[in-house]
C-alpha cells in the first residue's frame, strides 16, 4: 500500500471522533475517586474519633502530603500523555510532596523527645497502612492505565510509574482518613513504601500495556 | 518557514477536526513529506525503510489526533510522534539509537516524495478479519469512496465505516506490538 493509498482511507474515517484528552482525564479521575471511595467506605472507613481529630495539625498533614502528591502528578501525568508537551516544570513539581514530608519530618524530630521516635514511627498498624493503600489505590491504577492507552505517552514506562504516583496519592488520601498513626515519622516511611509498590506496579503496567 | 509551516498545518488540522475532509487529506500530505524528510535523515543504515515508519507515523497521527490540543502547537507534536515511532522501528530491529531531540534537524526538514516497495502496511493488512481487510483495501488501494465500497460489498455505508474505523485502528495497533 502506497502512503497516497493510507491517507485516503484516514481521510475517509476522518468522521469518527474520539473525546479529547483534557476531558478524559477529568473524567477519569472522576471514576477511579468513585472506586476508591468505595473500596475504602465498604472497607476499613474513616476512624470513628475523626471530626476532633480534624483539629489537630499531625492529622490534616496527611493530607496536605497526599493532595499535593496526588495533585502534581496528575499535572505531570496529563502531559506526559500526550506527544511533544513540555514536562519539565511539571517534573519539577513532583518534588513538592517528598520536600514537605521531609520539612515534616524535621520539625516532628525537634518536637518529639527520642525516646519516643521509634514508637512514632513503627505505630500502631503500619500492615493495614501497607495492605489498603495499594488495595485502594489498585482500581484507579488500572483507570489511570487505561487511560494512558487511550492517549498516546511517548515514555510509557515513565508515565506508568506516574500513574502509580497518582494512584499512590489517590489511595492515601482517603487512607488517610482511617489511619490512628499522625506522626511525619509513620507517613514518611509506611506511606512511601506503600506508594512506592504502586509506582512500580504502575512502571511495569506501562512497560506490558501502553503500547501505541 | 518552520513557523509559516506551523501556523498553516496547526489551522489545517483545527478545520479537519471542525469536520472539513479536503483540509485533512491537504494536512496528511504535508505531514507526510516532511515527516518522510525528517525519517530519511535519521535513518543512516539500513534495516528500518523509511516508507514504513512514515506510514506507522500517519496512522498513529489519526488514531491519536484527540491528543493534540487545538490551542497547541501541531509539529511538535508530529515529530514527538515521528521520534517515537522511528526508535520503535529500530527497537524492532533489535537495535537500539538514540535520536537527539533537535530542534535544527526538524528545521531543515524538507519535504520528500515516497519510494515504492513492499510494506509492513501489507502485512498489517492481510491480518485483518476479512470484512474489514476488503474494506480498507478498497477505499485505499483501488481509491473508491465510502458509498461505492458500500455499493460494491453490498453493505450500508454505516458498516463500511465501523469496519474501515475498526481495521485502521487494528492495523495501527498491530504496528505498535511487533
Amino acid at each position: 500500500m502506497r502512503t497516497e493509498d493510507l491517507i485516503k482511507a484516514l481521510d475517509a474515517d476522518a468522521g469518527k471522533k474520539a473525546m479529547p484528552m483534557g476531558k478524559a482525564w477529568w473524567l477519569a479521575v472522576g471514576v477511579a475517586v468513585a472506586i476508591a471511595a468505595a473500596v475504602f467506605f465498604t472497607t476499613i472507613g474513616p476512624r470513628p474519633d475523626i471530626m476532633p481529630a480534624m483539629h489537630t495539625m499531625r492529622f490534616m498533614s496527611k493530607f496536605v502530603f497526599t493532595l499535593v502528591l496526588a495533585v502534581s502528578a496528575f499535572a505531570l501525568i496529563r502531559a506526559l500523555s500526550v506527544p511533544g508537551a513540555s514536562t519539565r516544570r511539571r517534573m519539577a513539581w513532583m518534588l513538592a510532596a517528598p520536600l514537605l514530608v521531609v520539612l515534616a519530618v524535621v520539625l516532628e524530630l525537634f518536637v518529639v523527645p527520642q525516646a519516643d521516635w521509634g514508637k512514632r514511627l513503627v505505630g500502631s498498624n503500619m500492615m493495614i497502612c501497607m495492605t489498603f493503600i495499594p488495595l485502594i489505590g489498585i482500581g484507579p491504577l488500572a483507570v489511570f492505565l487505561g487511560m494512558l492507552r487511550y492517549g498516546a505517552p511517548t515514555r510509557p514506562v515513565l508515565a506508568g510509574a506516574v500513574a502509580g504516583l497518582l494512584a499512590g496519592g489517590l489511595a492515601a488520601t482517603f487512607y488517610a482518613a482511617h489511619c490512628f498513626d499522625d506522626s511525619p515519622l509513620f507517613v514518611a516511611t509506611w506511606y512511601t513504601i506503600a506508594i512506592a509498590f504502586l509506582t512500580l506496579l504502575g512502571a511495569i503496567g506501562g512497560r506490558l500495556f501502553v503500547r501505541w | 518557514m518552520t513557523g509559516k509551516d506551523e501556523a498553516e498545518l496547526s489551522g489545517l488540522l483545527r478545520t479537519a477536526i471542525a469536520g472539513d475532509e479536503r483540509a485533512y487529506a491537504d494536512f496528511l500530505h504535508r505531514i507526510a513529506a516532511l515527516v518522510r524528510g525528517f525519517v530519511r535523515r535519521k535513518i543512516v543504515q539500513g534495516g528500518v525503510d523509511p516508507e514504513d515508519v512514515v506510514q506507522e507515523t500517519l496512522l498513529a497521527i489519526h488514531v491519536k489526533r484527540h491528543t493534540w490540543r487545538p490551542d497547541a502547537p501541531v509539529l511538535p507534536w508530529v515529530y514527538a510522534i515521528a521520534r517515537f515511532k522511528l526508535i520503535d522501528a529500530f527497537r524492532r530491529r533489535g537495535r537500539r539509537i538514540e535520536v537527539e531531540i533537535d530542534e535544527i534537524a526538524e528545521t531543515f526538514a524538507e519535504p520528500e516524495t515516497e519510494t515504492v516497495s513492499e510494506r509492513d502496511i501489507n502485512r498489517a493488512l492481510e491480518g485483518l478479519p476479512p470484512t474489514q481487510r476488503s474494506v480498507v483495501s478498497s477505499i485505499s488501494v483501488d481509491g473508491h469512496s465510502i458509498g461505492e465500497t458500500a455499493a460494491k460489498l453490498g453493505v450500508s455505508e454505516t458498516a463500511v465505516r465501523v469496519s474501515l474505523h475498526r481495521g485502521l485502528a487494528a492495523i495501527a495497533k498491530r504496528f505498535g506490538r511487533q
